[in-house]
């Protein structure tokens, strides 16, 4: 007999009234209307808590480390009474073979029902053997859990995209999940690494949903990864007023000026930084002074220098194609500043902005 | 192999029972080991492998100097931000910048919070389980371990019976679910555990707690550098700029407000290394008084390069000192140069990688990595399904660092051996009165080598460093507004930021005393480019393989004649084996020049 993650509350001495208002605020914590608090309370009820294998390639194990950064829920939460993370070869207790059983006896027992989170990928030059998992390739144990798992969640732009070792050249020949694995169901949650509170919402939203969240066309959900990084920087204002930090430590750079001369991403970054936030809302890169790097987005490791300014975004706003303009925005400083000044200008005179979504072609697809 | 005596004094003996484990779980990475096991269960031979590589070093090749922080620092990402300071280190070493006071004194915050973060992530989440039986503290009696926290620590405010039977439930409760999570398969009724429940009861308690508390300590890194993990650096200073009092503060990188915030993530990690890190590693380590194995090269063969300088660029005013101490010789300590070509050097006889002349080692400016993935004769299985490994020949893809030809070991406790012989007042006090705390619990009379030498050893010089650092952090905090009062705002030294600034070719080091232990990087810089990059960190050194005079690491060192409860249980390498906190994605990134592709597996 499972326990559900509302048996494991109520054991706990939790009234049915908290549990109740961490309904909500879980919902509220996922951009949900109220109305679904009800909803996740009854899945909350009624389910066990699903299986996780989560297996690492190659990899830095920051998506790990963010994953147990998460304020709400709490890692020790999600780890304790939302799932059952039976597979995770960072902090799990068994070691060799005791540990090799547990995906045995997982596929076993749960063949077809539980979840396979991705953290790193598969390398495929020298046989797969620069990164061995019980003397063989880790594409052997991905593709075999893969078999049997029901979803797939790449974690991280490893995961999904490559991420740095598949940089160019490429040496070891890093390849992301879904171009070694077809026929399952993957979603990708993107950055290095993905924000904690974001891998914590995708995790619930399956849970309680029983399904993934909507994806966009690159398989990422839409309510983390649809709005670019500068459409919601609080930055966003000294951009269109034409404000820019012109370079480190500077008059902009103190009073919080637009970074996007000294080479922010954001205008071509999809990821929620802007809106949630890192470490439980403390701050984001922008606003510790550092421009976005980018890395969220597919092969971001081979689009140019961090400082580099983007000559590919729309200065005169979300809207436009102006890719003329932002070619003659990096000729020369002076006619920049006139540029942008003037793409402020025509932006607040224009009413109806719509959201045309930038596409960036990279090594991944 | 049969029995044969490595030039570093060990006798290995590869005839007993070979034990594989693989995967070694609770690390960074990818890590298999083998161990032969005599008829006494005794380990007798011992064989560490890193089992994954990624390249970082060539993929950086051709690219702007700057921009390099950010490569590296993705080599690992449990020590997020140690690379990528070791890199801007390097590059402003080779173009001779010196970087401003108050970036200075952000960057040591930043890196002792990784410290404090890193030590303690490691001792609750990887390290613990194996001291600490969770299915054992359902048997403790909440009011006695209340007790025991009291006792161990006053000062901790979550202590009551209540609090500890809460927990217990909760425990209790996981456990009776029949899903066991992270849990499951381990070793829990080996009679290697040693805890009484109470303790195992107070130890889960403070996993949880921990857990909670990391996530708050890494918020310097947000403030600072705008994202945990990875935050962000800057050739030249830091990226945070300080606006105290002018117009658009509240939305500048740094105001009061902010460094507020960062005071109060200072004085929680203060709180929670004084008050139950240090108190638990002492508590539990007395309970395994009778297994102080494990020493290896620890306090006895050592090596660091020394970092944070009360006064920038003077090594002399380190607060951990840099050095070598050789043969348990605390009376010398021997100065180290990274620039020295006949000092430090990378020996691949036994790793998967090949030199011209592989007697010989090379210095990192000079390093070559050429892949060469091939198994030895008495290898067992197949290429691609390894069951055995063969040590006398290649074995791992990691290389073997020496200094001067000597195997060494880097860590906290390498550091807390240096600082220690060198008369450091703050580490003497420290080692002084945790080892008299100790000796007071175990009912044993041992002298601070007699601890230090041990598996035991290195995790207490580990809980030690993490309240060293949250201490001169808040030294560094005082600095810094002390510095700001008098007028001095400055973040960044831009001068050199410009590539036509610098001269055509230029070549770099940078050091870190990165959590593991010791870490370098080499840069060459040709024509505003990266030429040649290299690293050379701490798993490297500890979980080298043989070199080609036989000498063993500090890994294999450290297994070496350890006595074993159940040969197929590996509680007891486990525990030698992560009081190194082995990071194998940090140790094994190198990879050829060319990059170029052998052999490929078909994807199915």
């Amino acid at each position: 007999m499972l326990e559900t993650f509302y048996d494991v509350m109520r054991r706990q001495g939790i009234s049915r009234r908290s549990f109740l208002k961490y309904c909500s605020l879980t919902a509220a914590a996922l951009g949900l209307g109220p109305e679904f608090a009800g909803k996740i309370a009854h899945a909350m009820e009624t389910k066990p808590r699903i299986p996780i294998l989560w297996l690492h390639g190659l990899e830095c194990t920051c998506c790990s480390e963010s994953f147990i950064r998460s304020a709400h829920p709490l890692a020790k939460d999600v780890i304790l009474s939302m799932v059952s993370l039976d597979y995770d070869d960072t902090i799990m207790a068994a070691a060799g073979q005791q540990a090799e059983a547990i995906v045995e006896e997982t596929i076993k027992k749960y063949d077809g029902n539980f979840i396979l989170a991705v953290e790193g990928n598969p390398p495929l030059n020298q046989d797969g053997m620069s990164c061995i998992i019980g003397g063989k390739p880790f594409l052997d144990q991905l593709t075999r859990v893969a078999k049997h798992c029901k979803a797939i969640i790449s974690w991280g732009s490893c995961a999904s995209y490559g991420c740095v070792q598949a940089a160019a050249p490429n040496p070891t020949k890093a390849t992301p999940v879904h171009k070694v694995i077809h026929d399952k169901p993957i979603i990708k949650v993107p950055g290095c690494p993905p924000i904690a509170e974001v891998m914590t919402a995708v995790v619930t939203y399956i849970l309680t949903f029983e399904k993934f969240p909507e994806l966009d066309r690159q398989g990422r959900p839409k309510m983390f990864y649809s709005q670019r990084i500068h459409d919601k920087c609080y930055r966003r204002p000294h951009f269109d007023a034409g404000q820019f930090v012109e370079h480190f430590d500077d008059e902009g750079a103190r009073k919080g000026y637009c970074l996007y001369k000294v080479g922010c991403k954001g205008p071509t970054t999809y990821n929620a930084c802007s809106t949630i936030r890192w470490n439980e809302g403390t701050s984001f890169p922008i606003q510790a002074g550092h421009g976005c790097i980018g890395c969220s987005e597919d092969g971001f490791w081979d689009k140019g220098s961090w400082y580099a300014r983007l000559t590919d975004i729309k200065p005169f706003g979300i809207e436009a194609n102006a890719d003329t303009i932002g070619i003659a925005a990096a000729s020369t400083v002076g006619v920049a500043i006139a540029a942008h000044a003037a793409a402020s200008a025509v932006s607040r005179a224009k009413a109806n902005q719509s959201n045309q979504p930038v596409t960036t072609k990279g090594q991944g697809e | 192999m049969g029995v044969i005596t490595t030039p570093n004094g060990y006798t290995l003996d590869n005839s007993g029972q070979r034990v594989v484990i693989d995967p070694v779980t609770r690390i960074e990475g990818h890590m298999r080991c083998e161990v032969n096991i005599d008829s006494s269960n005794v380990i007798r031979n011992a064989v560490s492998t890193g089992t994954m590589w990624r390249g970082l070093e060539v993929i950086l090749k051709g690219r702007d100097p700057r921009d390099a922080w950010a490569f590296v620092e993705r080599i690992c990402g449990v020590c997020t931000g140690c690379h990528a300071l070791t890199s801007v280190r390097a590059v402003e070493d080779a173009l001779g910048i010196k970087i401003p006071l108050n970036a200075h004194l952000i960057r040591e915050m930043m890196a002792k919070t990784l410290q404090v973060h890193d030590h303690v992530v490691h001792f609750y989440h990887l390290h613990a389980l194996d001291w600490v039986n969770p299915v054992n503290a359902l048997k403790a009696d909440p009011k006695a371990t209340s007790t025991l926290q009291q006792t161990v620590s006053p000062a901790h405010p979550l202590s009551s019976p209540g609090y500890f039977r809460d927990v217990q439930t909760r425990i209790k409760r996981f456990i009776e679910s029949g899903q066991l999570g992270p849990f499951k398969n381990g070793y829990w009724d080996n009679p290697a555990y040693k805890l009484p429940p109470e303790a195992d009861l107070m130890a889960v308690a403070h996993y949880l707690e921990a857990l909670d508390l990391q996530k708050e300590f890494v918020k310097v890194h947000t403030v600072f550098g705008g994202k945990n993990p990875h935050p962000n650096y800057l050739v030249g200073g830091v990226p945070c700029a300080i606006n105290m009092d002018q117009n658009y503060s509240a939305g500048a990188p740094l105001n009061m407000e902010r460094l507020n915030f960062v005071r109060a993530r200072i004085e929680e990690m203060i709180a929670f290394n004084k008050n139950v890190y240090v108190p638990d590693v002492i508590a539990i380590a007395s309970f395994y008084k009778n297994q102080l194995w494990g020493g290896g090269h620890g306090a006895i063969n050592v090596m660091d390069y020394g970092d944070y300088a009360k006064v920038p660029y003077d090594k002399s005013t380190d607060q951990l000192p840099g050095g070598v101490i050789l043969n348990g010789n605390w009376n010398e300590v021997m100065p180290i140069d990274p620039r020295n070509p006949e000092e430090v050097q990378e020996f691949v006889t036994h790793s998967w990688y090949s030199y011209p002349d592989e007697s010989k080692g090379l210095h990192p400016w000079d390093g070559i990595t050429e892949p060469n993935y091939v198994l030895g004769a008495n290898a067992k299985g197949t290429r691609t399904d390894i069951k055995e490994l063969d040590e006398s020949a290649k074995y791992s893809w990691i290389k073997a660092p020496r200094w001067k030809g000597h195997a060494v070991e880097v860590g906290p406790l390498s550091r807390y051996t240096i600082a220690y012989a060198k008369g450091i007042g703050y580490v003497q006090e420290q080692l002084a009165r945790s080892i008299a705390s100790f000796n007071q619990l175990a009912g044993t009379a041992l002298d601070p080598k007699g601890v230090l030498h041990s598996t035991i050893g290195r995790t207490l010089a580990r809980a030690l460093e993490s309240e060293y650092c949250a201490d001169m952090m808040m030294d560094d905090w005082q600095a810094l507004i002390g510095n700001i009062k008098a007028g001095d705002t400055t973040t960044a030294n831009m001068e050199k930021w410009d590539p036509s600034t610098w001269p055509k070719e230029a070549k770099g080091v940078g050091n870190v005393a990165a959590p593991r232990g010791a870490l370098g990087h080499w840069i060459k810089i040709k024509d505003g480019k990266i030429e040649n990059y290299q690293c050379v960190v701490p798993t490297t050194w500890n979980g080298s393989p043989r070199d080609p005079a036989g000498n063993i690491g500090a890994f294999e060192a450290c297994l070496m004649n350890t006595p074993v409860e159940r040969p197929n249980e590996p509680v007891e390498i486990l525990r030698s084996l992560h009081s190194f906190d082995p990071c194998l994605a940090c140790s094994t990134h190198v990879m050829g020049p060319d990059g170029e592709e052998l052999t490929t597996v078909k994807v199915r």
